[in-house]
């Protein structure tokens, strides 16, 4: 079981989870976070015994799936691995990853520990880079006001531009307003979700613009594009090979071929590489 | 000037992070872990073996071997 196979797991466990959920449940939302910050505490509090656990196909990561019900809805939780960052370093960053990136959960939870916030953001920003629908929840506030960290969370929700709870899973303190929160983000267009995801330097900013609009008719609005552009200059070919993948399950036309979507990268290649000289 | 690497950081001493020498994986993963330049990071206590040691990262306490911790190089602080 390799994780260079041709048919990618993270496809075998969408179509899962779409078996499962399709009929019954009226959302998916992804739960994320750094690893300690309290994060399966949450997931255990909003879904109680209404969970099981499976494996991640082709990959030893283990992830939780549960489900609650809010205002009549039923909402599918899906528990991912905890991560330091998206950039895929690790098997847990890539299920993470492809699965917020791919599963296009109707929102994304990222859990932050509230005593060391600033180190959390990373995790938030490279999630707001991929979806807009990024609530953050702030957890263990409890304990950061034991240690007397007063967190300013109507600057944090102005600066990011998501909406922003406070939560103790612990005793459940918050859990109903992140679920009134996440109703809104989901079934009524929320007017104060305006994300603000990280804005880089120029030269990286115009290659960006311009191998944004080569692959911009790629997404078909499937895939955040100017996430896309940002993975191919990273250049990550296990992401790149999931990339096509997506969009060739996904396109009814015109599906992008490898080479195509690599003759577009090499060129926003190019003319970053030319503007750094 | 006074520039060295961060696992000749003694215990109890705080420096800040000047850059990251190390190919691109290893990289990501130090700057995921909060070793963006200008970070201050304090040795906190050391392995009775030597290694791994353990660095106050900005609000967490990380472990990090010889191996990693002397691709990144730092600079003493007051």
């Amino acid at each position: 079981m390799g994780g260079t196979s041709s048919y990618p797991g993270v496809f075998v466990f969408l179509d899962e989870l779409k078996r499962d959920v399709g009929r019954k449940a009226d959302a998916v939302i992804a739960l994320g976070g750094n690893p300690n910050t309290g994060k399966s505490t949450l997931f255990n509090a909003l879904t109680g015994l209404n969970q099981h656990t499976g494996n991640w196909p082709g990959k030893t990561v283990v992830l939780a799936k549960g489900t609650y019900r809010h205002r009549g809805k039923e909402i599918t939780v899906v528990d991912l691995p905890g991560t330091y960052s998206l950039l895929a370093n690790s098997a847990d960053e890539q299920v993470a990853r492809d699965f917020i990136c791919f599963g296009n959960p109707d929102a994304t939870v990222v859990v932050a520990d509230a005593t060391c916030l600033e180190r959390n953001l990373n995790l938030v920003l490279q999630v707001m880079e991929i979806t807009p629908k990024t609530v953050l929840c702030v957890n263990l506030a409890d304990e950061a006001a034991r240690k007397k960290i007063k967190i300013n969370y109507g600057k944090l929700r102005e600066l990011l531009g998501i909406p922003v709870v406070p939560t103790v899973a612990r005793d459940k303190t918050g859990l109903e307003e992140l679920k009134n929160i996440l109703d809104q983000v989901i079934f009524s267009e929320m007017k104060q979700l305006q994300p603000r995801p990280p804005v880089y330097d120029e030269e990286i900013e115009a290659a960006l613009a311009q191998l944004q609009a080569e692959v911009e008719d790629l997404c078909q609005g499937k895939l955040n594009s100017r996430w896309v552009a940002l993975r191919l200059l990273d250049g990550d070919p296990a992401l790149l090979n999931n990339i096509c993948h997506y969009l060739q399950r996904t396109g009814q036309n015109g599906r992008p071929s490898p080479a195509e979507v690599w003759r577009r990268v090499n060129y926003g290649q190019r003319h970053l590489g030319r503007e750094i000289q | 000037m006074g520039e060295y690497g961060l696992n000749l950081l003694p215990v109890g001493k705080a420096a800040e992070v000047v850059r990251i020498q190390a190919g691109e994986l290893i990289r990501n993963r130090l700057l995921d872990l909060g070793l963006v330049p200008g970070t201050i990071v304090e040795a906190v206590r050391k392995n009775p073996a030597g290694d791994p040691v353990a660095y106050k990262i900005r609000g967490a306490l990380i472990a990090l071997r010889s191996e990693e911790s002397r691709l990144v190089t730092v600079r003493p602080v007051e």
